[in-house]
């Protein structure tokens, strides 16, 4: 069993499902609501057995629906990659159906996914923070949330009392650093600041 | 019948093999000379801070080859690798766990100043956390460049006033 053929199996038997324009694999769109059974489909009827990557997409503020919850399923006995794909219905606090009881992988990954978006996974047995620490207020890949970071007091209240230390914005020195990739001159396209006329001891000109 | 002694110099037979020096020295010189580092690899620059315990770099010949992965045994912690917010707690309960006389190494780029993770994870500099006696630059440093910073903490240790310290805790 071929992806495409699995992709179009899918679309029969949940009609909501549509193609997704893809560079490479074979992608879908399904709803919300349907995640959970047609990935149990997927496993069960065309063997991606599998979770290769579970992730999420900002489509950033005011866009709805603002996320997307992506899968990579791959087949072992296949050999064949599928991507499918469902918007989250609410744009404000998010969620989908977990799947780990399909894969028990999944578990890190959708915690991770819950760190970093906010997105619940709904049945989730142990929806935790896996980077960040339990009581960190943001989700850092969300689009608003700037790379330097916010300020937030650190977990610990006997070392914050200690030393005075927090989580601030880390200062940016005129960043983020890109690299040139086009530069010849290696030095040339190491990364750096975009902006050099500010630093950490002078201001960013207004 | 005693006769009494009339040797003005040194006689070792009567005196033993007994030096006479300043409280300071001695205790500095033993410190100087053995001192028990507590590797806190965190990334990349532990491998480096392997390679120096190795044959090839050999920090034993600075008598600081006993590794110590507890920190009550140890006295130098060398930070080696990038302090998320996440573990800076920790890494200060474990540098409050070791016994004083201690002193801290930040090794390479991320430990010093948060290097290239200018980020919303990343502690920007350990001494946010803990006071640091030797940054070393480098990402990760050579391990030439810690056996540097390991003579530059002896000189340091050198210099300190430890009788008065050791004396002064002890009241």
């Amino acid at each position: 069993m071929t992806a495409p053929a699995a992709a179009t199996a899918l679309k029969e038997k949940f009609p909501q499902a549509t193609d997704r324009v893809s560079a490479d694999h074979v992608a879908l769109n399904v709803s919300a609501a349907d995640v959970f059974a047609a990935l149990k489909y997927l496993r069960d009827e065309f063997a991606f057995d599998l979770l290769a990557d579970l992730t999420a997409i900002d489509w950033s503020e005011g866009v709805t629906p603002r996320f997307t919850v992506v899968y990579h399923v791959f087949s072992t006995s296949h050999h064949t990659y599928l991507r499918v794909c469902a918007d989250c219905v609410n744009d404000v606090d998010p969620s989908v159906a977990s799947v780990v009881a399909i894969w028990p992988g999944a578990n890190w990954h959708e915690r991770e996914c819950y760190d970093m978006f906010g997105i619940k996974f709904s049945e989730h047995p142990d929806l935790r923070r896996i980077l960040m620490w339990d009581e960190y207020p943001h989700f850092p890949l969300r689009k608003e949330f700037p790379l330097a970071g916010i300020e937030t007091p650190l977990p610990d209240a006997e070392i914050v009392e200690e030393t005075g230390a927090k989580a601030i914005a880390a200062p940016m020195m005129g960043g983020p650093f890109v690299a040139a990739p086009e530069a010849i001159n290696l030095t040339e396209a190491e990364p750096r600041a975009k902006d050099e006329s500010w630093s950490e001891r002078e201001e960013k000109p207004e | 019948m005693v006769s009494p002694n009339n040797e003005l110099a040194y006689n070792s037979k009567i005196e033993g093999e007994v030096v006479v020096s300043r409280a300071d020295a001695v205790i500095n010189w033993i410190r100087t000379n053995s001192i028990w580092p507590m590797p806190m690899g965190l990334a990349c620059c532990a491998i480096e801070l392997m390679a120096v315990g190795n044959g090839r770099f050999d920090i034993s010949r600075f008598g600081a080859e006993v590794m110590r992965f507890s920190p009550r045994q140890s006295d130098c912690m060398i930070v080696a690798g990038t302090v998320t917010y996440k573990m800076a707690p920790m890494l200060r309960r474990i540098y409050d766990q070791m016994m004083a006389p201690k002193w801290v190494i930040a090794m390479g780029a991320c430990a010093s100043s948060g290097g290239m993770y200018r980020s919303y994870s990343t502690l920007q500099g350990v001494d946010r956390i803990v006071p640091v006696d030797v940054y070393i630059s480098g990402c990760p440093p050579r391990p030439e460049a810690i056996l540097d910073a390991l003579i530059k903490l002896q000189a340091k240790i050198k210099t300190e006033n430890s009788a008065k310290n050791l004396f002064k805790a002890s009241a």
